[in-house]
């Protein structure tokens, strides 16, 4: 019995530091009921992804804004992949039968600044003296290993801020509407080399939030014309890797989640028509064209180069503008990027839209490791 | 230094040793079932799950420099630039560390250039009860 997204629906990323996080994260939640005319009396579960205030009942206290029903309630926090990985709990309470219709909401509320850190609490700071711990370091680690086995340059990391930054000059709800082109994206200021500021993401608010309903409910609700099937839902944790303690390992968790993805929705990645994959950095998203089989390994350079991963390119990457100019409010990008491949499933996406999407799959990793793979479809 | 403090400085990570006679070493687990090194401790072997296979092993002085980023955004009050590297020691292990005694240069930095390892006060860093505390650092090496 298959799964659907029914409703679905983002708040426009930026900065709000006067609001509260589960007031950010009912905007949210009432967009996506609003999006398909329910009401949180209609709701079973909800399930609520948030990391920064990870002991908070942030879903208790977002209920007590748009209605307490009584509903069971999961607080999840899964790094980077928090998002998506309540919306794979909210997936499988309706696969396994237990609830007809239920709300996954993912809501950050971010500082300025970098993450990351070398160490732990004990003895003295590590970071500068055992390396760097930095988000943009350890990032840059992991495209200078591309780089070792495949000569990948500099200027082909930059060309994915470019193209990111293009594409979200079409998306009203990315945090920046702004052109970089490649001079600017090498000259920003150097953070951890190879990548600049502008191939850093950018720490934003934001939430997403998304209904999903059995098919039996979507039928009796009529709702089956813009629904969207959920086709695959893989979570992995990071598989051993020998450099592992001190790399953290972004390829292997991908690339088992893409694996099982693709089996489980008896696709391929040629049959996929947009991706929205982990853009954390630029370094990131070459790494994982590979990662998730968009290209043979060794060609994810060339394939930045070659326009294929732009918009109007053979499989559009990261048309929302990506987590590097859309933003990254590190609990709701996981909804967030199912909200985008939905939106041209649906075939919404305005300017932007991906011609003929049929079949869309989203990807996002949190450091530690955790990786949630989705492959989702247009159902009319 | 407050009355606290040790007598002697502290090593800045558990698995570096320092012994009362004798050079600095770093000291890993290797286990005895499918040869995996490990820093830091662990219950049973993360690669094969055997258990009770782990045992101490010493680190090599020598390897080869993996990958590498220059750091120039860093926490407030960390000098800037300096060079994050990550080294595959000879044997087994693999370290992040400073790489020092180059300049912080994509140019000048060789992927895979041999390098060594060498054990020095942690940059005049001090815990709260005024201890001092030697780390490692990596520095090319010339042979």
């Amino acid at each position: 019995m298959d799964v659907y997204v029914i409703g679905i629906d983002m708040i426009k990323f930026g900065r709000f530091p006067e609001r509260s996080v589960p007031d950010l994260g009912a905007e949210a939640a009432l967009l996506a009921l609003d999006d398909c005319g329910l009401s949180i009396q209609d709701i079973e579960a909800l399930y609520c992804g948030n990391l920064g205030q990870a002991d908070a009942m942030v879903g208790q206290r977002l209920l007590q804004q748009i209605g307490q029903t009584g509903i069971p309630v999961v607080n999840c926090a899964n790094a980077c992949a928090t998002g998506a990985t309540a919306f794979r709990e909210a997936w499988m309470s309706v696969k396994a039968g237990v609830n007809d219709l239920v709300l996954a909401v993912g809501v950050e509320q971010m500082g300025k600044g970098l993450l990351g850190g070398t160490g732990g609490r004990r003895g003295i700071p590590k970071e500068g003296l055992l390396g760097s711990g930095t988000m943009p370091c350890v990032f840059a680690e992991a495209g200078m290993e591309h780089s070792r086995k495949y000569g990948t340059t500099f200027e082909q990391f930059a060309k994915v801020s470019v193209k990111n930054h293009h594409h979200s000059t079409m998306n009203p709800k990315a945090m920046y509407q702004l052109e970089t082109p490649l001079e600017m994206v090498i000259n920003a200021e150097m953070i951890s080399y190879p990548n600049t500021k502008l191939m850093c993401s950018v720490n934003v608010d934001g939430s997403a939030a998304a209904v999903l309903a059995s098919e039996k409910k979507v039928r009796e609700l009529g709702l089956m014309k813009r629904a969207v099937r959920v086709r695959a839902s893989v979570l992995t944790s990071d598989p051993w890797q020998e450099r592992d303690l001190v790399m953290p390992d972004v390829n292997s968790c991908t690339r088992l989640a893409a694996k099982k993805a693709y089996e489980m929705a008896g696709v391929g990645a040629q049959d996929i028509d947009l991706v929205e994959l982990h853009d954390c950095f630029a370094t990131a998203e070459i790494l994982h064209y590979e990662n998730l089989g968009l290209c043979a390994d060794g060609e994810a350079g060339a394939m930045i180069d070659s326009g294929a991963t732009a918009l109007g390119g053979k499989i559009p990457v990261n048309v929302s503008g990506g987590l590097l100019s859309k933003g990254h409010p590190l609990g709701a990008t996981g909804i967030a990027n199912i909200y985008e491949v939905s939106t041209h499933l649906r075939g919404e996406a305005g300017a932007r839209q991906v011609a003929d999407a049929r079949l869309g799959l989203t990807h996002v990793i949190g450091l530690g490791s955790a990786c949630a793979v989705h492959i989702l479809e247009k159902v009319s | 230094m407050s009355d606290s403090a040790a007598a002697r400085p502290l090593p800045v990570v558990d698995y570096l040793k320092l012994p009362e006679n004798g050079e600095p070493y770093l000291e890993g687990l290797r286990c005895q079932a499918c040869s995996a090194v490990f820093l830091g401790r662990r219950q049973v072997c993360s690669k094969c799950s055997a258990r009770g296979r782990l045992e101490p092993v010493q680190l090599a002085r020598t390897g080869t420099l993996y990958v590498f980023s220059i750091v120039y955004r860093s926490f407030p009050g960390i000098a800037v630039p300096y060079v994050s590297a990550i080294v595959d020691l000879d044997g087994g292990g693999t370290l992040k560390g400073n790489l020092i005694g180059v300049e912080p240069d994509p140019a000048k930095i060789a992927l895979g250039m041999p390098v060594e390892v060498v054990f020095g006060d942690a940059l005049g860093r001090k815990d709260k009860e005024g201890n001092s505390y030697i780390s490692y650092f990596f520095q090319p090496r010339r042979d």
